[in-house]
């Protein structure tokens, strides 16, 4: 049997409030809120998040593909699947991949993890689904998208939540696109794309997957499926013949169109309250539909643990702030820093130490035991004992899932920051270590000495074309 | 072994050009003003100069640097670079070569040229290439780290550290104000000190030493040389450098309350000296005040003040021009700006002119052993130059 192993989430933890964006333009209403990734912040980023929050408890060596779908990949040549799978430590004989371009590229993930494991090429495949899209200032896609991601591990044992039935229609019924340069989404006469798109054929794809199962809609206890806007959702809801008790909150007043994660998103949600037995039905939109039938085990109680949806929503702060936003988008031409330009990355260089660093290892001393962190100017690999001095008498120890304590902080205003001022940690890791960190999602007033933090995979610059990830600290805030 | 370099060379001629922004003068012109004042006060012509040890760390390469412009006559030349500590380094390999006996009459130079990137505050270098993946830092926000740390450690409310450190500026502008050739020649008040934007919390803008140009030089000789040259040239009692392991980002040892190898190569200048109480012995110094909490630090690990207690000592007025151990009588860098290369050898001239009775306004009363710091890095790992300089028979 083949399902879903574990799951996990995350939310940004800036929300901004659309009636925020529509005061910005003159206007006022605005219904709920969005969460914003913050500027260092990007699908990359947020898939290793969530892959870190589903991965808990589990060894990451045991995955053996991830498969990562998104709208809004940083590269268009670079696999980001493999960046990803680099951060969350997952072994170099994976066979990764990006699911992209289409808003159904989370469940298409999902279902071609299934088929690998089912053909016996794989054990153990994680899905990633992130989306950061952008509309254009002051439209309705500004105000309805979000950002956000789900990770889904899938496997043959212990599975929490089986897999019973998948339907799938490829349409190329384009309501919303991007061209190659397109920075925003286009988006054609909206009610073209409801009368013979949304409100069709995800309704025939679920309707054929309860034919197909033998199902009906009063079999299952909760239906997850994409949708637009709030409105639009409860309609579709309404077509395929379910309750509105049995319809998943979409999360679009609190989260927004997460794009190809949101179904992914919703459908984590459900499976946080869901029990044993449970039937949820799973139905994605874009260019077509994939509707997949899943039931719920004994086994997901094993894996409640997860910060998933539920805790991210309440992780949160209001950015009551559009120019921030704005800023962070990078869609005002900003007045350029006074500080020296950033040189060009040096590939050789990022590819020499991200294998250490991007999934943040540091070492453990065999002779005296102290774990320790190498980020010298040119290296981060330690080949000398911090305390004892023994040579190259190390064995790998990883510090991206240690939470540590500031041991101290400035603010600087003078560094090169899209969110000022530039926080600057040392990090005392629990456990034995330290580090020098830029600290993310913090309020200054916040910051002590001695306060505790984790660690985050964040983008730290980008220049000359590449992107720069590496961690940061973060406030803990459970 | 390890021998002492106490009395073993002197200073018999020092320059120093105005620091600040010299908008009008290239490194060149720096480099030369500095070197013929100092050619002027030892009584010497540049072909006298046997060899020279010129420091930069971005407004130049090679010895040719200096030969150029000087247009000195196939002598030796290296040209040194140890971050902020550069020209205390080119000083001190100058003066190693003279006590070596290999040479008796050496030029020691250092200069920056920092106003020409555009930037206010540093720039010019370009990062390492290999450098990918730290955090985004600048000099301030690394010191501040300093500061929060000290005040948690110690007990002190924002308030009463801010003023602290602010007390710190504060003198050191009054010292600057009598100096000509310092970058900011006025006094300014706490309250203006204390209500600075920020640069880097809890750093305000006072906190923060000035980006200036300037160059610095020294002529060295042996001391029978000196003797037979002037009646008052300056010895060399003690010259330390000291190299960490970079250790401070790494181990939880480091406590960031204090700079580690400032620790150390005080310690092995105070022994090469034979100095027993710093406190009681140094008349002045010449410390590494990049930022305020740089210099609050630093009299702790010069061992003026006991660890924790430098907040009475800068209070009461003990590091003022009429304190007890006055610290920064020529204004600091906080007066004089960091143009990198040349301040360790600027610390030096203020030493100089003091112990010849020649500081004018700022002249401290017999003074008799002057101490110069310099820091070259951040706190958690940085070069620390340590200097003696005296009269004789001390």
């Amino acid at each position: 049997m083949t399902g879903i192993t574990s799951y996990g989430a995350y939310i940004p933890y800036y929300r901004l409030p659309r009636s925020v964006i529509s005061k910005a333009w003159g206007r006022s209403g605005g219904r709920g809120e969005k969460a914003v990734a913050n500027f260092d912040e990007d699908v990359i980023s947020m898939s290793v998040a969530a892959g870190m929050d589903c991965l808990k408890g589990i060894d990451p060596k045991t995955v053996d593909a991830l498969f990562m779908a998104t709208t809004s990949a940083p590269y268009k040549e670079r696999q980001n699947s493999t960046i990803v799978a680099t951060a969350l430590d997952i072994r170099r004989e994976t066979r990764n991949a990006d699911f992209t371009n289409c808003l159904r590229a989370g469940t298409t993930a999902i279902l071609s993890a299934m088929d690998a494991l089912n053909a016996g090429s794989a054990k153990s495949v994680m899905v990633t689904a992130a989306d950061m899209r952008l509309g254009g200032a002051a439209g309705e896609n500004e105000q309805a998208f979000g950002d956000g991601s789900a990770a889904l591990l899938l496997g043959n044992e212990r599975v929490a939540a089986e897999i019973e039935g998948s339907y799938t229609l490829s349409d190329d019924l384009v309501d919303n696109w991007r061209a190659h340069d397109d920075i925003f989404v286009r988006t054609w006469e909206e009610r073209f794309g409801l009368d013979e798109g949304y409100r069709k054929i995800p309704v025939e794809a679920a309707a054929g997957v309860m034919k197909q199962c033998n199902l009906t809609p009063k079999d299952f206890a909760k239906a997850c499926f994409y949708g637009p806007y709030t409105r639009r959702h409860g309609e579709l809801g309404k077509a395929m013949g379910f309750e509105p008790t049995q319809i998943q909150d979409p999360l679009l007043d609190t989260v927004g169109n997460t794009g190809a994660a949101l179904p992914l998103m919703i459908l984590v949600a459900a499976l946080e309250e869901a029990t044993a037995g449970d039937r949820i039905l799973l139905v994605s939109w874009g260019n077509g539909s994939d509707a997949i039938v899943l039931r719920v085990t004994e086994e997901i109680e094993k894996i409640r643990d997860r910060r998933g949806i539920k805790h991210h929503l309440q992780l949160m702060r209001t950015l009551d702030n559009y120019e921030k936003y704005l800023r962070w988008r990078g869609l005002v031409p900003m007045e350029p820093a006074a500080r020296p330009e950033k040189s060009p990355t040096s590939m050789s260089s990022l590819w020499r130490e991200s294998k250490i660093a991007l999934p943040l290892y540091g070492v453990k001393c065999k002779k005296c035991g102290t774990p320790q962190l190498f980020l010298d100017m040119a290296s981060t690999r330690a080949r000398i004992c911090v305390e004892c001095r023994a040579r190259d008498e190390f064995e790998p120890y990883r510090f991206a899932d240690k939470k540590g304590k500031v041991a101290t902080f400035s603010h600087d205003f003078l560094a090169l920051s899209s969110d000022p001022p530039n926080t600057l940690t040392v990090v005392d890791f629990d456990g034995g270590g330290r580090g020098s960190f830029e600290m993310a999602d913090r309020d200054p007033d916040e910051c002590k000495v001695g306060m505790g933090v984790e660690m985050t995979f964040r983008k730290i610059f980008f220049s000359k074309g590449v992107h720069n990830y590496y961690w940061k600290c973060k406030p803990l805030r459970d | 072994m390890r021998g002492s370099i106490k009395d073993r060379v002197a200073i018999i001629g020092m320059g120093c050009t105005k620091f600040g922004e010299r908008w009008e003068a290239s490194a060149d012109d720096l480099l030369v003003d500095a070197a013929y004042e100092a050619f002027e006060d030892a009584g010497i012509g540049p072909d006298d100069i046997q060899a020279a040890w010129v420091g930069t760390t971005g407004s130049g390469a090679t010895g040719m640097m200096l030969s150029g412009p000087l247009r000195l006559q196939y002598i030796p030349i290296t040209r040194v670079e140890n971050a902020c500590a550069t020209a205390s380094e080119a000083f001190r390999n100058g003066c190693y070569a003279v006590a070596a006996g290999i040479y008796d009459m050496v030029l020691t130079i250092g200069v920056e040229k920092l106003k020409d990137t555009g930037l206010s505050g540093l720039g010019g270098a370009q990062p390492n290439p290999s450098h990918v993946l730290s955090p985004e830092g600048t000099a301030p926000g690394s010191f501040a780290l300093l500061a929060t740390t000290y005040f948690a450690r110690y007990g002190l409310s924002y308030e009463e550290g801010k003023h602290m450190i602010g007390r710190v500026s504060w003198k050191s502008h009054r010292n600057g104000a009598l100096n000509p050739k310092a970058h900011f020649q006025r006094e300014v008040s706490m309250e203006a000190i204390l209500n600075a934007p920020m640069v880097a919390w809890p750093l305000g803008l006072f906190d923060c030493c000035g980006v200036s140009d300037g160059a610095a030089a020294a002529i060295i000789t042996t001391p029978e040389i000196a003797k037979s040259m002037r009646k008052d040239p300056v010895y060399v009692k003690a010259l330390q450098i000291c190299a960490p392991p970079v250790d401070g980002n790494a181990s939880t040892k480091y406590d960031y309350t204090h700079v580690e190898s400032t620790v150390h190569a005080a310690q092995a200048a105070y022994e090469e000296a034979g100095i027993k109480n710093p406190r009681e012995e140094i008349s002045m110094a010449e410390v590494h005040d990049c930022f305020s909490i740089t210099e609050a630090v630093t009299m702790e690990d010069l061992m003026f003040s006991p660890r924790g207690k430098v907040k009475d000592d800068i209070e009461s007025g003990f590091f003022d021009l009429d304190g007890k151990l006055p610290v920064q009588p020529d204004g600091g860098l906080k007066c004089f700006g960091h143009p990198i290369g040349a301040s360790g050898i600027r610390m030096i001239y203020e030493m100089y002119k003091q112990l010849q009775g020649k500081a004018g306004q700022r002249q401290i009363k017999d003074p008799k052993l002057g101490l110069t710091h310099n820091l070259g890095g951040f706190p958690a790992g940085c070069m620390i130059f340590a200097g003696i300089f005296g009269l004789p028979g001390v």
